[in-house]
């Protein structure tokens, strides 16, 4: 868009604000897209083309187009046919809880409904997994007992992470392998860089932690710790230097030294910030230049994050193509639910799991521990 | 932080809009969608339950039948239930007689404590007061050295030592009484509160310094979890408030709620950045309208009654629809509008925009060369753009220190854009004629257009 366009939105919006007053706060606005109601009961509003920005206004109900008859009779001819069609709706309705409900008892699905929707899995997670289940129960496939559902339902869940691999990619060639860590601030990016340079360093490489995060105070003090309870190298650059910079350093300085890893830090940022995921765009256009070879790039998930963890893994993963998810603090009370959301619609897979504030608290991800604990 | 909920909340309202009364049924088809769209936004579950509950008992069928408006009157009940959820008293600090008032901060690892600490101490001072910080968390490496660090960007001193967490409070307390200062803000290390240890260590610290506030602080994008932590840090510290932290992301914020509905005790500070001055006081209706979808709509409108005259704003909305709105009016409302706020921050506050604009930014710098564009027109070419030749245009781009492009580009859009305002223009009618159809309705002041329907599909 335009700042034209943009600007005459605006203009068009907030004069419509000032002509009518609170009116437009309790009226309903036209859509480019109207959500309809999960089931296919009932009037929708019809999805229009997106061509043109939608002008904000007084919304007459005529003029919305639900597909429904109702709403192009004659104002004489509405209300009965409005009713008639309630009642149809309403019986439709039933009918539909009915097959739903056929041959057990709902109180189970309500459980189950609940623990996923407590371990933020989502609404439509939720939902779909459970519709899928429930349709095994209607073939048959999946007996309507609790603890036969409970094991269907755990056995669908593991199974969508069917093909994945927890292990980190290293480079096949010459040069320094390089790891970007990204994510959004306080999920726990630097600790987790701490716990994977201790693993790989126990495991005989050499590894660089490049110091990406040069905004937050004390950000190098204190990846500089994990450089040396690690036994890492720390490449720094100045407070508030062009982290691309650092980078680039730290991979120049690898590559020198016959470095077998790069670990890149970077700042927390939310990635509703334009600016600051323009930055992280570069970081990582610099990090893929060789000598080094750019084989991961991790987002750091707090366990605890709602249904934000989707958007986040969705922006992240269109900045700067995100290729699997670190769940940190998953030793706490949430479940990281979000998880499935993500799997299920953006296909990353989850790497690794932090449980806790010290070096040896990461593991590899297991979809078996972790259905179970959900439920758990 | 709440606007997809906005989507959600739209469909329902238009559906809502488009019965005239509202039965039971109807009631409990709405509920239903509330229901999935708080907890799509993170809301609690149980406290979901325990919101709509209420919601149904104000909104029987009986009672809106006598209602002109049932749309209007769920959505006024979810607001003030929200609202009310959200609110209640605002916390109202009071200042120990006997200085220091200390102030604890505690909360899980990453919920963005130490800034908060900063930020806090950044307000105090700006109420007149001369805080002490105290760096309490020597488990994160190099948590001093933050909070040293952004004291001194804010001017406040901080005191710690390598020692244990309660002793650095205690001393930290006596520091500050020595010292003359009369607010102490302890910040402590993040902490998970099944922790049994570290749950122990932060009662301890708070039995030594006795904190006349203890504040929580949680992250908005928290989800269902927020309840059990909020309970849990609640029965061990008893706390006074909450400060909800990265508001400024697109968290639905629904852990607000539950956090709210479950210690009951204020939220007392959002904090909306990165930067110590990133730090507010909390408006719960605000919050609760933009759960509800309105964007920030109110003070939106706040601000245009203040700028606009109803009458005005009416005339040029005509002139808008009928496609007689010109550069000249374009550059007027511009100003008038840019009297009101920034404009990027205006179309996260307008309903109906689609995510995909409303994230859009606006860079003042093209704002500023639109502007000077036409104000190097003459009011007849603002008024005619076809009259604009070569020699015109180059004049116009020298006159504005922009390009001929650009200013192609401009006229372009523009005219672009009037078409399509004018494509609205025969719903006018319909509108006047609707308006004798239907006199049950109430008739708002002011005139009002509806876009066209574009289109089945």
């Amino acid at each position: 868009m335009s700042t034209v366009e943009l600007i005459l939105i605006i203009v068009a919006a907030v004069l419509v604000v000032a002509a009518t007053g609170l009116g437009v706060a309790t009226r309903s606005h036209r859509r480019l897209r109207a959500p309809g109601p999960p089931e296919g009961v009932g009037a929708r509003t019809a999805p229009s083309p997106v061509a043109a920005p939608p002008v904000p206004g007084e919304v007459e109900p005529a003029e919305v187009a639900p597909k429904a008859p109702a709403e192009e009779a004659g104002p004489s001819e509405r209300p009965a046919l409005r009713e008639r069609l309630g009642k149809a709706r309403q019986l439709l309705g039933g009918y539909l809880d009915g097959i739903r409900g056929r041959g057990f008892d709902d109180s189970t699905f309500d459980e189950l409904e609940e623990a996923l929707l407590l371990a933020d899995a989502g609404v439509r997670t939720t939902t779909r997994v459970l519709d899928d289940l429930r349709a095994k129960v209607r073939s048959g496939e999946v007996e309507a007992q609790p603890e036969a559902l409970l094991d269907a339902l755990r056995a669908d869940l593991v199974a969508m992470f069917e093909g994945d691999r927890p292990d980190l990619a290293m480079g096949d060639s010459e040069g320094p392998t390089i790891w970007l860590f990204v994510g959004v601030n306080g999920v726990g990016k630097t600790t987790t860089i701490g716990k994977v340079a201790a693993r790989e360093t126990a495991e005989g490489r050499s590894v660089v932690l490049a110091a990406g995060d040069t905004f937050r105070a004390a950000a190098g003090e204190q990846l500089e710790t994990w450089a040396e309870r690690s036994g890492a190298s720390l490449i720094r650059g100045a407070e508030g230097a062009d982290p691309s910079s650092v980078i680039f350093d730290a991979v120049a300085h690898a590559a020198a030294r016959s470095v077998d890893l790069v670990l890149a830090d970077t700042a927390g940022r939310l990635h509703t910030k334009v600016n600051l995921m323009e930055e992280l765009r570069k970081v990582r256009r610099i990090a893929e230049r060789p000598p080094g070879r750019l084989t991961e790039v991790l987002l750091v998930l707090d366990a605890t994050t709602g249904q934000n963890g989707l958007v986040q893994a969705k922006q992240f993963t269109e900045a700067v193509g995100v290729t699997g998810i670190v769940l940190t603090k998953l030793d706490g009370t949430a479940k990281g639910g979000v998880v499935l959301a993500i799997r299920s619609e953006l296909g990353l897979p989850i790497k690794l799991v932090g449980l806790g504030e010290t070096a040896a608290d990461l593991v590899e991800f297991d979809p078996e521990e972790f259905v179970t604990a959900l439920f758990g | 932080m709440f606007e997809t909920l906005t989507d959600r909340f739209e469909g329902i309202l238009t559906r809502l809009r488009s019965r005239g009364r509202l039965g039971d049924a109807e009631v409990n088809e709405v509920l239903r969608e509330i229901r999935v769209a708080l907890l799509e936004a993170d809301v609690n579950l149980n406290v979901v339950k325990d919101l709509i509950e209420r919601i149904r008992a104000r909104c029987s069928g009986a009672d809106l039948s006598k209602s002109l408006t049932p749309a209007q009157q769920v959505i006024k009940v979810v607001n003030e239930e929200l609202t009310a959820t959200l609110g209640g008293e605002p916390l109202k600090l009071h200042y120990a007689s006997k200085p220091p008032t200390v102030v604890l901060l505690a909360g899980l690892q990453g919920s963005g404590k130490t800034t908060a600490a900063a930020k806090l101490a950044r307000w105090f001072k700006q109420q007149g007061r001369n805080p002490l910080l105290v760096a309490a968390d020597l488990q994160r490496p190099a948590a001093v050295e933050q909070l040293r660090i952004l004291g001194q960007d804010i001017g406040v001193s901080v005191f710690s030592e390598p020692t244990d967490p309660v002793a650095v409070a205690r001393n930290g307390l006596a520091e500050a009484q020595r010292i003359g200062r009369d607010v102490l803000i302890v910040d402590t290390a993040g902490r998970l509160a099944i922790d049994e240890a570290l749950m122990a260590e932060v009662r301890a610290i708070s039995d030594a310094v006795q904190p006349h506030y203890t504040f929580f602080v949680v992250d908005a994008m928290t989800g269902q979890d927020a309840v059990q932590t909020a309970e849990a840090f609640n029965e061990t510290l008893a706390l006074d408030g909450v400060i909800l932290t990265k508001v400024d992301g697109d968290a639905r914020g629904g852990a607000a709620l539950s956090v709210k509905q479950v210690v009951g005790k204020p939220i007392a500070f959002v904090s909306t950045g990165e930067r110590p001055a990133d730090f507010e006081t909390f408006y719960p209706d605000r919050l609760a309208s933009r759960i509800l979808g309105m964007g920030d709509v109110l003070s939106l409108i706040e601000k245009a009654e203040r700028e606009y005259d109803e009458g005005v704003a009416e005339r040029a909305t005509e002139r808008l629809i009928a496609g007689h709105f010109t550069l000249e009016d374009f550059l007027e409302q511009l100003q008038q509008i840019k009297r009101m706020g920034p404009l990027t921050g205006m179309l996260g506050m307008l309903p109906g925009v689609p995510k995909e604009i409303r994230d859009a930014k606006i860079d003042d710098k093209d704002v500023g060369r639109i502007e000077a564009m036409i104000q190097s027109m003459t009011p007849g070419e603002r008024r005619d753009p076809t009259v604009l030749d070569g020699s015109r245009r180059l004049r116009i781009a020298n006159g504005s220190g922009t390009s001929t492009t650009e200013l192609n580009n401009l006229l372009r859009q523009f005219k672009e854009m009037q078409k399509m305002m004018r494509s609205f223009g025969p719903m006018g009618r319909l509108v006047s004629a609707n308006k004798s159809k239907k006199p049950n309705r109430k008739q708002p002041k002011g005139g009002r257009f509806t876009p066209s329907r574009r289109g089945t599909g």
